[in-house]
């Protein structure tokens, strides 16, 4: 939706609407990853990556994303470097 | 001959399967093809009555796979077209009286003898919807624009790959151009981004359909020409046969009065 459509209040058409839920929905349907299991699979990477490196715990993410019918699991690891740099 | 064998089926019940049945079986034999409907809805028996043959049952599904008759004992002749015929389901039997290598075996029999077999298949992903997809060569999937619909197209589609049936080919139905133009429907170009398969057809919302059924006359039997879904029935038959056959422009731009509305509405 444009700025100015948001600015003067106006909704997200109905279409758009079921398009975004249908993508996010599909992820789920697709993958058999349910959003507990997702949680898991963090909680293990950020015990198997902390025995190598120092990471910021709290800004670990993992999400599911698709394209056309492939999906993959990324993960964005934030690092914490020990002389203060970043 | 070796016939071809197409199964439409959707996941979802009510997005159109038996009415695509009957229209695209009719349409095939219009075109001069050889073509068997059967109704695979065993217990929910339905095609018979959208093809207006619900009084000429004698024998139907069950009674082949179980030898009570020959098979084309229980092929009914649809009267109005050439080579049109329909094998009905059994209506006090369950799914459970029906494999999916029985469906082959009858399905291999009628390919020697007719160019096309239709099978009209159940709503659901369990033993129904097996057996019809067991002996197809080609399945159709369809869908209504919306949430829940697509999401189970999508799920359809992904179970007929590891069949090993597929890929799929996806048929749109009661698509409503004025609602999609106004932004208060997915487009079929939303769909087609979202599900990543070939579409052979958009039907759109047609009271004719309605109209039609009621007779128990398929759209593209009345030979009206007037309604848009009969056309569109008619092309997803010719793009069956192999024909490129473009899309129908269903982008209605609106009455004087919607734009204006829209217009009101800072569209
Ligand atoms: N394009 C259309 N426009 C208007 N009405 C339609 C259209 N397509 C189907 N219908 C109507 O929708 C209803 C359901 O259609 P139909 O019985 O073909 O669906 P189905 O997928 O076979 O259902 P089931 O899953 O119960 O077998 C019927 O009343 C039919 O007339
Ligand atoms: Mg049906």
């Amino acid at each position: 939706m444009s700025w100015l459509g948001r600015l003067l209040g106006q909704k997200e058409k109905s279409g758009t609407v079921a398009k975004q839920r249908l993508q996010m929905v599909l992820i789920h349907d697709r993958s058999e990853v349910s959003p507990g299991l997702l949680e898991q699979i963090k909680d293990d990477i950020i015990e198997v990556i902390a025995q190598r490196l120092t990471i910021d715990r709290e800004n670990v993410e993992v999400n599911l994303t698709q394209s056309a019918r492939e999906s993959r699991l990324v993960a964005e690891i934030p690092l914490v470097s020990r002389n203060g740099r970043r | 001959m070796s016939g071809k064998v197409i199964t439409i089926t959707s996941g979802k019940g009510g997005v159109g399967k038996t009415t695509l049945t009957a229209n695209i079986a009719a349409a095939l034999a219009r075109s001069g093809k050889k073509v068997v409907a059967i109704d695979a809805d065993i217990g929910l028996r339905n095609l018979d009555v959208v093809m207006g043959l619900e009084n000429r049952i004698v024998y139907d599904l069950v009674d082949i796979i179980e030898g009570r008759c020959r098979l084309r004992q229980a092929m009914i002749k649809d009267k109005r077209q050439p080579e049109l015929y329909l094998i009905p389901a059994a209506q006090t039997r369950d799914k459970m009286a029906v494999s999916p290598t029985d469906m082959i075996l009858v399905c291999d029999q009628l390919r020697q003898e007719m160019d096309y077999v239709v099978i009209d298949s159940p709503a659901g992903i369990e033993r129904g919807f097996r057996n019809a997809i067991a002996p197809a060569d080609q399945v159709l999937i369809v869908t209504n624009p919306e949430v829940s619909a697509v999401r189970d197209a999508d799920r359809i589609i992904g179970l007929i790959e590891a069949e090993e049936k597929g890929p799929g080919k996806l048929i749109v139905n009661r698509l409503k151009p004025e609602m999609v133009a106004r932004g208060d429907m997915i487009s079929v170009e939303d769909i087609l981004d979202i599900l990543a398969i070939e579409l052979v057809g958009v039907i759109p919302e047609d009271e004719s359909i309605l109209i039609s059924t009621n007779q128990g006359l398929p759209v593209v039997m009345t030979g009206a020409n007037g309604s848009s879904a009969g056309q569109a029935f008619t092309n997803v038959a010719r793009r069956i046969e192999g024909q490129k056959i473009p899309f129908l422009d269903l982008t209605a731009k609106g009455s004087l009065l919607d734009r204006m509305r829209g217009w009101v509405n800072g569209r």
